[in-house]
């Protein structure tokens, strides 16, 4: 690894403002992230400390194996006796793992951390067999240090439910998390020294704050009133030259990909399929058709077979609801199907309308295999969707372009005027 | 079996079912717009809006209170998949 003439030498605390430390930890090995995350240069675990007038806290930790880096950052800076809290943005372990130690180290330190992050608190923590005491703390609540005051923000789901920022009023830095984070790994730290960084920025907003956009907006709210003299997130270089810039990027990426066509109060219904010969192509047309005669409904259809799934994530995105038809092959729906559905944890489906049909030959679980996961992905699923053994019939046509029509009825409120139905009527999900 | 009534204020539908069942098989059987998670009354997704009829609800056990508290929910508002209709009328605003 190249190493600097910037770089930070181990066991050296970097001071970002007065009486604020980076105690953070480099990784630059590591070339995947929880499983998912290519990491082309490794990443960074940002912790801080402050210190105020009446004592020291601790923004975070980091990823277990790095504790002894942190731990030694540390202790130039402050006693452990002086560490009044410990403030927990994320319990994910990469910034919880030198926790139980820290607590070891500082047994009177408070621990401080978002409601939901409660829960999370016992379940990494269990298997020490302590019980932590904690304080939970939400948006709006803050803890003086004499001079310097600590003020909370929750910005739930960015990127778990327990996420939190943490915002030191008299110097305007905020403690993102692993908001404007990035997983970049370069010890020169500070955004206006180190490499270019913008794709790992990028990626991991696309990767990490993406599937959340509805939450990322609200927090971007939150955020955005406030001054910012410098962010420090818990991933990738600190960022003190321009730190609003990263916040109006965030603004952007949160917008939508594609650019609104439908008209107002239009519903948006794409239509996907596979066929090896014809039958659910034939089904999958007259589903089609029959959504397509809905006013205020536009209907697209596509064969899986000629593109590939990442091209319809974004389609999907802002898509009102889809309808995959798929053949059962080998006792199963067929590949691209679920190829389709795995790539769409980008982005959020929750709410969105789902349905599913196709032609069997035998025993034909496509069908409910698709809708189960449908359902588990937490789309709506209205109706059971036509099953078709072999070639469909006129009749079972009907039936697929009754079952469009359904579907974009429900799409467009039409389908949703009083009534009342028996439990027992109602065929099992 | 003492039957009760969910309207589901999304859809506009109104369900006539038997006791002791719990809204989310309700909802998705019916296909309104609640969506789950854990089904264990755990994560929260399925956090629901009661509208009228909370009272004919089976009380919350101690884990869904405490999940309730966690997600900051309202006076009106349960877990879908831990709620079970006792009897009356109830609506629910998904
Ligand atoms: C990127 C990411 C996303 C996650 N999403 C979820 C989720 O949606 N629901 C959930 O229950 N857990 C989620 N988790 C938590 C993991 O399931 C949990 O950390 C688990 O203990 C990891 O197991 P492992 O050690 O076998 O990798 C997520 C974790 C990561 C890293
Ligand atoms: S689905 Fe998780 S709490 Fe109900
Ligand atoms: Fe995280
Ligand atoms: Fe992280």
């Amino acid at each position: 690894m190249i190493s600097p003439a910037s770089a930070i030498p181990d066991g050296e605390a970097v001071e970002l403002a007065p009486g604020v430390h980076w105690v953070g930890a480099f990784d630059p090995s590591l070339r995947r992230f929880d499983l998912i995350l290519s990491t082309a240069n490794g990443t960074s675990y940002n912790a801080y400390a402050v210190r105020g007038s009446e004592g020291v806290v601790v923004v975070d930790t980091v990823k277990s194996e790095f504790a002894d880096v942190f731990f030694a950052r540390l202790e130039t800076i402050c006693d452990y006796s002086e560490i009044r809290a410990i403030v927990l943005n994320h319990l994910e372990p990469d910034h919880s793992g030198a926790l139980p130690e820290l607590l070891r180290r500082a047994p009177q330190a408070e621990v401080l951390l978002s409601t939901r992050a409660q829960s999370m608190l016992k379940a990494v923590t269990k298997a020490d067999g302590v019980e932590y005491s904690y304080r939970p703390v939400a948006t709006g609540d803050t803890l003086s240090l004499g001079d310097r005051t600590l003020r909370f923000i929750s910005t739930p789901f960015l990127h778990w439910p327990d996420t939190q920022c943490t915002y030191l009023e008299e110097l305007s830095v905020l403690f993102s998390g692993d908001v404007f984070g990035c997983h970049f790994c370069d010890q020169r730290l500070f955004n206006d020294r180190v490499g270019d960084f913008r794709y790992a920025f990028e990626y991991y907003y696309r990767h990490i704050m993406r599937p959340f956009r509805s939450h990322v907006i609200e927090a971007l709210d939150l955020l955005e009133p406030l001054e910012l003299a410098l962010i420090a997130p818990a991933h990738g270089p600190v960022l003190r030259d321009g730190p609003r810039d990263y916040v109006d990027r965030y603004r952007t990426l949160a917008q939508p990909t594609l650019q609104a066509e439908t008209c107002a109060g239009e519903k948006t219904l794409l239509i996907f399929y596979l066929s090896a010969y014809g039958n659910t192509e034939r089904m999958a047309q007259a589903v089609y058709a029959g959504a397509e005669g809905v006013e205020g409904c536009r209907v697209s259809l596509f064969d899986l077979e000629g593109s590939e799934p990442s091209l319809f994530v974004d389609l999907i995105e802002e898509a009102d609801g889809f309808v995959i038809g798929s053949p059962t092959i080998n006792g199963d729906a067929v590949k691209p199907a679920w190829d389709l559905l795995s790539s769409l944890t980008l982005v959020k489906l929750r709410g969105k309308l789902g349905g599913a049909f196709g032609s069997y030959g035998w025993s034909g679980e496509a069908v409910q295999m698709l809708e189960d996961r449908l359902r588990g992905l937490k789309l709506v699923v209205p109706r059971h969707g036509p099953k078709v053994k072999l070639i469909p019939t006129e009749e079972e046509l009907d039936e697929c372009r009754a079952f469009g029509r359904a579907l974009a009825e429900h799409l467009t409120g039409v389908a949703n005027q009083a009534r009342v139905v028996d439990f027992a009527d109602l065929i099992r999900p | 079996m003492p039957k009760a009534e969910v309207l589901f204020e999304d859809i506009g539908v109104t369900v006539k079912v038997p006791a002791g069942t719990r809204l989310i098989e309700i909802s998705e059987r019916v296909g309104a717009g609640i969506t789950y998670g854990c089904r264990e009354g755990e994560c929260g997704t399925c956090l629901t809006r009661i509208v009228k009829g909370q009272e004919h609800l089976a009380r919350p056990s101690v884990l869904e209170d405490k999940v309730l508290k966690e997600q900051m929910a309202g006076p009106h508002e349960r877990l879908a998949c831990q709620a079970q209709v006792l009897g009356g009328t109830i609506v629910v605003r998904p």
